[in-house]
């Protein structure tokens, strides 16, 4: 699992729910800190593709040819989320991208399928999570909503796979029936008594794999949804306590699928090179796999930094937190709030997203090759020479912009009321009308500066509306800060 | 762009409007039998005496059997127009030019609009889906943009600003007060419409026009022919409709404060006219008030105020009823509403009666009676800020030479 990490990317939403904002709605204590919260125009699928932009960021990582996918809470069945994704970033026509779906032991599984395939070619993988779970549940108190991208290649791997082991057994201790809202588990004893055992065997094979003994990790990483087997875990495989990595599921939650994925990249930020990093996930049995890093960690950390990627550490502790609970429930799908007197929107028309898949997914303009306008969207006759088909096609996802006017629109359809909308300049040309997200809008001036993000606008019958909003950025060498 | 146009070539003979509301009990056909009975009876004409018809409407049917199956119109060439907000006027322009072709000699142009039954909160439903990119703002959102860069453009503080659209809002309701036609027919005080609640941005309740229903129709025949109809005809002087390349919404240079659609079809308009200060020739006009914004910034496009002054023009009345340039003097979009298919006639209603002196006493306006204007201008605009269609007629009393 995981050989061949060259670049890796976080992504945490926006927002986050205080514990504390539950637990008063119920007049009952649900704990302290908070969580991290897709807001309602995020899925899986579209903090797969944040993610994933971070990933592919950094200079000099390999464009991936393929592309694994994983969530237990995809934005589909059937059909393919990571063709959604795969578009999103730009990928060539010609990778390959699958979605690895269901359990949340399948991110194991999607991790060590792109480490396989990364021995053959650049891949990328990405694990995400939405959890969530009845209201005032333990699942969705404690649970967290994020995406971690890897890319995974032949050469300039950060860490060599030095042993690796598994175990599976058939036990009831968390299960979902498809279309619940929330998960069930049996007693949590019964749990921990069932995944303890087979993780601590799991973990000494991996070591006499690797020829190390539990006193030459100098990282560990012990994840799963099972709180109680996790805790008693980090005990009992008798790594001394300065060693285990904490996890940060207090100030953002557990991000299920996505969470050993997260430990491990705030792992790789902070590690040097020729350490030992064990990653041990219990989930259905236990997952080991014991890694050293090598000389090129400290490139890699270094061209993050370069691109200006928040690390880790950083991450959780941002977030807008004065979400309200209502709030969240509705975004959810929980709560069903009053919509506005205006017609429901429309799903978009299949072909039309095909023909325009450059512009919807890839957020791709057109300049013209004559005079150098920029249209967004893309147009065949240009708006400065009337030159017909003399255009190219530019990404401008990762292009910066400026409002230039913008309003709050309050009678819009919005899954969350009130609409932002903002006619937003790009450096370097190009003018285009819409959306904002994870914005406060009494902080919205003209003048502020903007950076696009893959969003789900809304769904109808049952098609999922995705296109790019653009969300205020906090300074200009980072993606990834909230502005305060 | 070249553009002759037709002046003085056709005149208007008779009209016809309902009156605008909700009106839970008229449906489609209703309103254009109204419109139709009142239109030809003010001409003495028959159904059997029009040669052709233009039927203007965004939603209320499609094709001309809207119109053919309600009159029983007896196999006669009907066409039907949409051109957003403009659909009226353009049914009307349409209809013009076929008389002064000399293809027909007596044609109808009627629009209608049945909004109401939608059951929803402002206009629905004029752009199709394709690939969901297109961004879901509403109307309001959209003609919002205009305030904050008005503001920013002539430094006019924002707060101060918000009063000048309220008293455009208070300006058209009190026109709308003593006109039976118009939807709203209360005065609504200053204090009100900065009370009302916030739609989108800095527009509340009272700066977006009303929702409603109607239908209005007019007759045109040759001009040389007008006298066999009526003795106070209204003679078309110039008629413009221009669609742009929607460059604003795509070009960094627009500014967010003038309707670059707007400017060129008065140019044209004017020209085909001849008239050279509209402030000073024009009697009155009907233009586009679908938010207080709008109208703010088509004074300076329609050339009724200098470049970042209309503003002030608007504190000083001069756009009032009894001002040196009546604009609205029915009350606009703001007390009638804005059934698409028929604002565009409902304006054209108004200089029909203001022109020819047949306003009741108490909204008959003076520069008519007094000061012998006989030049009226009516304008729609579809779309919004950065990409719309508008229309620019002028219409007038007396026949050049």
């Amino acid at each position: 699992m995981v050989a061949g990490i060259v670049s890796w990317g976080v992504y945490l939403p926006y927002w986050r729910l205080e514990r504390r904002a539950i637990g008063d709605a119920f007049g009952a204590s649900a704990g302290r800190g908070r969580r991290s919260v897709a807001s309602y125009d995020e899925d899986t699928s579209s903090m797969a593709v944040e993610a994933g932009r971070l990933a592919l960021r950094p200079s000099g990582v390999p464009t991936p040819g393929r592309l694994y996918f994983s969530t237990p809470a995809p934005a589909y069945l059937d059909k393919t989320n990571a063709a959604t994704v795969h578009a999103a970033l730009g990928l060539s026509p010609e990778a390959g991208a699958y979605d690895l779906c269901g359990s949340v032991r399948s991110a194991w599984a999607t991790l060590e399928l792109a480490s396989l395939a990364g021995e053959r070619g650049p891949v990328m993988a990405v694990l995400a999570d939405l959890r969530t779970g009845l209201p005032g549940s333990v699942d969705e108190t404690q649970g967290g909503d994020g995406a971690v991208a890897f890319v995974l290649a032949p050469e300039g791997g950060v860490a060599e796979l030095a042993g690796h082991a598994a175990a599976t057994d058939e036990f009831l201790e968390r299960w979902r029936v498809p279309g619940e809202t929330g998960s069930r588990q049996w007693e949590d004893r019964f749990g921990e008594e069932a995944l303890v055992p087979l993780a601590r065997s799991t973990f000494d094979r991996a070591l006499a794999q690797a020829g190390l003994t539990a006193g030459d990790i100098d990282h560990l990483i012990v994840t799963g949804l099972h709180a109680r087997a996790v805790a008693t875990l980090k005990k009992a495989l008798k790594v001394p306590a300065d060693r285990v990595v904490q996890d940060h599921s207090g100030l953002i939650g557990n991000l299920g699928a996505a969470d050993a994925g997260l430990a491990l990249a705030d792992c790789l930020e902070r590690a040097e090179v020729g350490q030992v990093v064990a990653v041990v996930e219990v989930a259905d049995g236990a997952d080991v796999a014991v890694l050293r890093t090598t000389e090129a960690l400290t490139g890699a950390q270094a061209a993050r930094r370069q691109a200006g990627a928040r690390p880790v550490a950083e991450l959780v502790e941002q977030g807008r937190t004065d979400l309200a609970y209502p709030v969240f429930l509705s975004w959810r799908g929980v709560l069903q709030r009053e919509p506005p007197r205006r017609p429901d929107p429309e799903r978009p028309d299949a072909p039309a997203s095909l023909r325009t898949e450059g512009w919807k997914f890839g957020f791709n303009a057109s300049r013209c090759q004559v005079c150098g306008f920029r249209h967004l969207p893309p147009t065949r006759v240009c708006l400065s020479c009337r030159a017909v088909d003399q255009m190219v096609a530019e990404r401008m996802a990762d292009v910066r912009g400026t409002v230039a006017t913008y309003t709050i629109d309050r009678l819009a359809y919005s899954l969350s009321p009130p609409m932002v909308g903002a006619v937003i300049d790009f450096d370097g040309g190009g003018r285009y009308r819409g959306e904002m997200t994870d914005v406060d809008p009494d902080a919205v001036t003209v003048g502020t500066r903007v950076q696009m993000t893959f969003r789900r606008l809304y769904t109808a019958e049952g098609v999922h509306n995705y296109f790019w909003k653009a969300r205020p950025v906090a300074d200009e060498g980072d993606d990834q800060g909230v502005p305060t | 762009m070249t553009s002759s146009g037709i002046r003085d070539r056709v005149a208007i003979v008779g009209m016809g409007c309902t009156p605008f509301g909700e009106l839970w009990d008229q449906g489609t056909n209703d309103l254009l039998t109204d419109a139709f009975v009142e239109c030809t009876g003010s001409a003495g004409v028959a159904a059997d005496d029009i040669d052709a018809f233009w039927l203007g409407t965004l939603g209320a049917g499609n094709s001309g059997l809207t119109l053919s199956r309600p009159l029983k119109i007896d196999y006669k060439p009907v066409t039907r127009v949409e051109n957003f907000c403009a659909t009226g006027s353009e049914a009307f322009r349409n209809a013009c030019y076929a008389v002064a072709s000399g293809a027909y000699e007596l044609v109808m142009a009627i629009g209608v609009e049945k909004l109401k039954d939608s059951g929803y909160s402002g206009l629905t439903g004029i752009h199709k889906v394709g690939d969901g990119t297109n961004a879901q703002l509403s109307s309001p959102a959209a003609f919002s943009f205009l305030v904050p860069a008005y503001c920013h453009k002539y430094g006019v503080d924002p707060e101060e600003l918000g009063s000048v659209l309220n008293r455009i809002a208070w300006k058209n309701h009190r026109n709308g007060a003593v006109n039976p036609r118009a939807q709203y027919r209360k005065e609504v005080s200053l204090e009100k419409i900065a009370a009302s609640p916030r739609v989108a941005g800095q527009l509340g309740v009272f700066d977006c026009s009303g929702v409603s229903d109607g239908a209005a129709a007019a007759l045109i025949c040759r001009a040389e022919d007008a006298h066999r109809y009526t003795d106070s005809p209204l003679y078309v002087k110039g008629l413009s409709l221009i669609a742009g390349p929607a460059a604003g919404v795509i070009d960094p240079e627009y500014d967010y404060t003038s309707f670059e659609e707007v400017v060129r079809s008065a140019e044209d308009a004017y020209g085909q006219a001849g008239i050279t200060d509209p402030r000073s020739q024009l009697a009155m006009a009907e233009v586009h008030d679908c938010f207080t914004p709008t109208e703010l910034v088509l004074m300076e496009d329609l050339g009724f105020a200098e470049r970042g002054t209309a503003w002030k023009e608007v504190m000083a009345g001069t756009f009032d009823r009894d001002g040196e340039l009546p604009i609205n003097p029915d009350g606009g979009l703001k007390s009638f509403g804005h059934p698409i298919g028929a604002t565009g006639l409902r304006m054209l209603f108004e200089c029909w009666l203001q022109l020819r002196q047949q306003a009741p006493p108490e909204r008959q306006i003076t520069t008519v009676t007094e000061g012998g204007r006989t030049l009226g201008l009516t304008h729609n605009l579809g779309g919004g800020p950065g990409e719309c269609v508008s229309f620019v007629g002028v219409v007038g009393t007396e026949p050049s030479e």
